[in-house]
């Protein structure tokens, strides 16, 4: 998928949130959903199970409208977190743009944590893409949690963000945070769209 | 360049204020009447505050009063840019000419020239051609002459010599007017009090204004409703109520009746319009650089052109790539044939991708057209020279240039009287030298190098001529002391000659004595000819003369008496020559009376009648290319066929 369609000036970016089960990833889009004017966002399509986890995957369309001459769109999707679904990632993960890894900031959940970031290295690279020329962001989700059961943004840089990507701190259940991962995240995107206008 | 002017930037767009006015004035003036009103006009303001615009603005309306004006518009990094492009194509002098008939130069942004020494001394001349001329030259910067720190004396007091003017910060009612005016040409329409509340905003910069209308701009487009002085001040973070609105909120978590839903997606979209507009916009910056670059170095680039008329050009980086590829291509042809033909290099076809067939062709003809200098004779190889006592040297020196051309013996003057077999020597080296691999060696007589260059003055291509003579890889001119007299040949051979030498090309000449005592030629040709090997060939002794002769009758007849070989080689001899016309009159005797060639024939041909004299009339003859008197008379010119009678020419004399 190109993200840029000249012909038909379009440019549709797609952006991957990932990361461990339950770490908010799909509380993310329902928070982006809600803040969407109606007439501006296509049907959120979750697949979620009877526990309310995230089976398949979520999508979440946005239209920007014409930006520039462009009809713009973004499409969010989400990936479902447990180990076992892997090849979901990794189908959901093809012709992402962009990826959102979001992090669950409990101190317990560290190794989870980096699991699943290893696991987004590998399956990318089945796509032959590389982790470090891809635009990645890092959410550090659930900040709202009681101190002594989370780590702090920095210690999660540490642990974490060796790459020294953009970081955001959030609180998705409550929206802090998660416009500046997507502002983030997009920001990336739409820079590299400006150094390969030739794609 | 006139194309450069952007169309929005006019009089009519420019929103004129107190802090303006003067500049606006002048500005009009100097358009109304280019090079007699303010010249130099020299506008400085800060950044964003329209120097560039009005820049602009002079072009158009010069232009609209004029329209025959050359009126060109550069930054000054454009323009050092461009002067640097043509130092390094060498066309230095094309780049002063060209920017000396504009009829009206704007430069921006020279705050610039700091450190830039000979781009100030460049300007310095520009400013005093143009105003000598009458044209005008107009000026922008961030701050006035004398302030442009290292700036030459010469040049403060050129450029402030006509009128400085600056632009300040707009006021109150100069930023209201601004933003209506924009907000009009968006076809926006804002509540009362918006634009107000925007403009009251500290803001000492014209694109910073801009900047904030862009995103109430974004932000109405977005909500479907328009917002209020209130709203737009949130958004803007003016005052202290709201500032740093969109964040505090989303750090609050959405709290009720704190904000609309759509505010943080709008601001979100905001951001985006705003990154979006950059990187859509990025590739016609990308191509307005490669416009700018390729039209600095003197390429037309209409095809980059035509792609920023387009709004949406596919594959813009590729049509960069295709059209720097065939710019390559132009260069390597120009190159290609400015070696051939220096003339044909200079036209206007190697400078138009859009013409890269055509420069095709021309140097294909060019590479057709471009014979190779006149080269040795094929008839007279090195294995048939006799060698003797008499010429060794010259011999020796001749294989040791054979073994080291250009490194050794540079250049070698081969010296000796008439027919001694110089020439033969001469195209000997050269034949051995046209062995070498991509070898180009010019060998010819002195005479032939005169004829050709007067050809070439008559024809108008000397260029061509000197360029097909700087190709060769060895020159061997015969017959040197020709020269005498011919200004103009011994200049260019003067020029021929310390090419080649630097270049290590083995030179060699022949003369029939010592440079230095050779007259009329100039002492820097006679110095230079000294200056490598004088090697002299002696008249013929025994060894040389019995080869000759051997070589000569085993060629003709195998059955020659060996006394007459023994006959001639004793006879004493000045030249070789000489004794080839000994040999030839009596073989043309022998074939007279059907009679076999020997020793006594000869003696009764020789001795026993008046030999014809072939005696010298004294000064320089040019040594006759008589190659085998068996094998026919090469150059017929060099010989006296029919000598008028004996009687004759006593009467000729007692008259």
């Amino acid at each position: 998928m190109s993200l840029v369609n000249f012909t038909t000036r379009e440019i549709t970016c797609k952006i991957v949130y990932y990361g461990p089960g339950r770490s908010g990833k799909t509380t993310n889009l329902h928070y982006i959903y809600g803040r969407v004017p109606d007439s501006r966002r296509g049907r959120m399509v979750s697949l979620a199970t009877q526990t309310d986890r995230t089976l398949f995957f979520d999508f979440l369309p946005i239209d920007l409208g014409q930006i520039s001459g462009f009809q713009t769109r973004f499409q969010l999707y989400t990936v479902p977190g447990q180990v076992y679904y892997n090849a979901t990632r990794r189908l959901v993960l093809q012709g992402a743009d962009g990826v959102v890894f979001v992090g669950d900031s409990q101190a317990r959940q560290l190794d989870e944590n980096l699991e699943s970031l290893q696991n987004l290295q590998s399956n990318l690279l089945e796509h032959g893409v590389d982790i470090r020329t891809i635009p990645l962001v890092l959410q550090y989700n659930k900040q709202d949690l009681p101190r002594e059961l989370i780590l702090s943004p920095a210690d999660l840089d540490d642990a974490l963000n060796f790459r020294g990507v953009p970081s955001f701190s959030a609180d998705a259940l409550h929206g802090t945070g998660v416009f500046e991962t997507l502002k983030g995240i997009s920001e990336l995107v739409l820079k590299k769209l400006a150094a390969g206008t030739a794609a | 360049m006139t194309s450069a002017l952007n169309p929005k930037y006019s009089f009519d767009s420019f929103v004129v204020g107190a802090a303006n006015r003067l500049a606006v004035t002048a500005g009009r003036t100097v358009s109304e009447n280019p090079g007699s009103a303010y010249n130099p006009l020299f506008i400085y303001s800060g950044s964003g505050l329209g120097k560039t615009h009005l820049l602009m603005a002079v072009g158009h309306a010069a232009k609209k009063v004029a329209p025959t004006l050359n009126i060109e518009y550069l930054t000054l990094d454009e323009y050092v840019e461009a002067f640097h492009a043509a130092i390094a194509a060498g066309q230095g002098d094309a780049f002063r000419r060209r920017f000396q008939n504009v009829d009206v130069l704007l430069v921006d942004d020279v705050q610039f020239l700091t450190n830039r020494k000979e781009m100030q001394s460049e300007l310095l001349r520009l400013t005093e051609a143009l105003q000598v001329g009458g044209h005008q030259i107009v000026l922008t910067s961030d701050r006035p002459p004398p302030e442009i720190a290292d700036l030459d004396e010469r040049l403060i007091s050129r450029l402030s010599g006509g009128l400085v003017v600056d632009i300040g910060a707009p006021d109150y009612e100069t930023r209201v007017a601004i933003l209506r005016r924009k907000a009009e040409e968006r076809g926006a329409k804002f509540e009362p009090g918006v634009l107000e509340t925007v403009a009251g905003a500290e803001s000492g910069n014209v694109r910073e204004l801009m900047g904030a209308l862009n995103r109430l701009v974004a932000f109405q487009a977005v909500n479907d409703r328009s917002i209020n002085a209130e709203t737009a001040k949130q958004l803007l973070g003016i005052g202290s109520e709201g500032a740093d609105g969109g964040k505090a909120a989303a750090r609050e978590g959405p709290g009720p009746g704190a904000r609309g839903p759509g505010d943080e997606f709008g601001e979100f979209l905001a951001d985006v319009t705003v990154t979006l507009g950059k990187a859509v916009e990025a590739w016609r910056a990308r191509v307005g650089e490669a416009v700018l670059r390729w039209e600095g170095e003197g390429y037309r680039t209409r095809r980059l052109e035509a792609l920023l008329e387009r709004d949406t050009p596919a594959a813009v980086d590729q049509v960069i790539t295709t059209f720097t590829q065939d710019v390559e291509r132009l260069k390597e042809l120009e190159a290609e044939v400015a070696e051939l033909d220096p003339q044909t290099a200079g036209q206007s076809v190697f400078r138009d991708p859009e013409r890269l067939a055509e420069a095709e062709e021309v140097a294909a003809k060019v590479r057709d057209g471009a014979a190779p200098p006149p080269g040795p004779s094929a008839a007279f190889p090195l294995a048939a020279y006799a060698v003797g006592p008499s010429n060794e040297v010259a011999v020796g020196a001749a294989r040791a240039v054979l073994k080291q051309p250009g490194k050794k013996y540079n250049p070698l003057v081969l010296v000796g009287k008439s027919g001694l077999g110089k020439t033969h020597l001469l195209n000997a080296i050269g034949l051995e030298l046209a062995r070498g691999k991509r070898a180009v060696v010019a060998c010819l007589s002195t005479q032939a190098f005169v004829d050709e260059l007067i050809a070439a003055i008559d024809g108008d291509r000397v260029d061509w001529w000197r360029a097909r003579y700087r190709r060769a890889t060895a020159l061997l001119l015969d017959d040197i002391h020709l020269i005498a007299g011919k200004e103009r040949t011994q200049e260019e051979l003067f020029n021929l000659f310390n090419l080649l030498q630097d270049k290590d090309r083995q030179l060699v000449f022949t003369a029939p004595a010592q440079p230095h005592t050779l007259p009329g030629l100039e002492e820097r040709i006679a110095s230079r000819l000294a200056g490598g090997l004088v090697a002299e060939i002696k008249e013929p002794d025994r060894e040389v003369k019995r080869a000759v002769l051997e070589r000569l009758l085993g060629e003709h007849d195998a059955q020659s008496d060996p006394a007459l070989v023994d006959y001639l080689a004793d006879r004493p001899a000045e030249s070789v020559r000489g004794m080839v016309g000994e040999l030839q009159r009596v073989v043309g005797a022998a074939a007279a009376q059907d009679g076999r060639l020997t020793a006594g024939l000869a003696r009764e041909v020789l001795e026993g009648q008046t030999p014809r004299d072939s005696r010298r009339t004294g000064g320089f003859r040019t040594s006759g290319i008589v190659v085998s008197s068996l094998g026919g008379i090469k150059s017929r010119e060099k010989m006296v066929w029919d000598w008028s009678d004996v009687a004759d020419r006593v009467i000729e004399e007692f008259r």
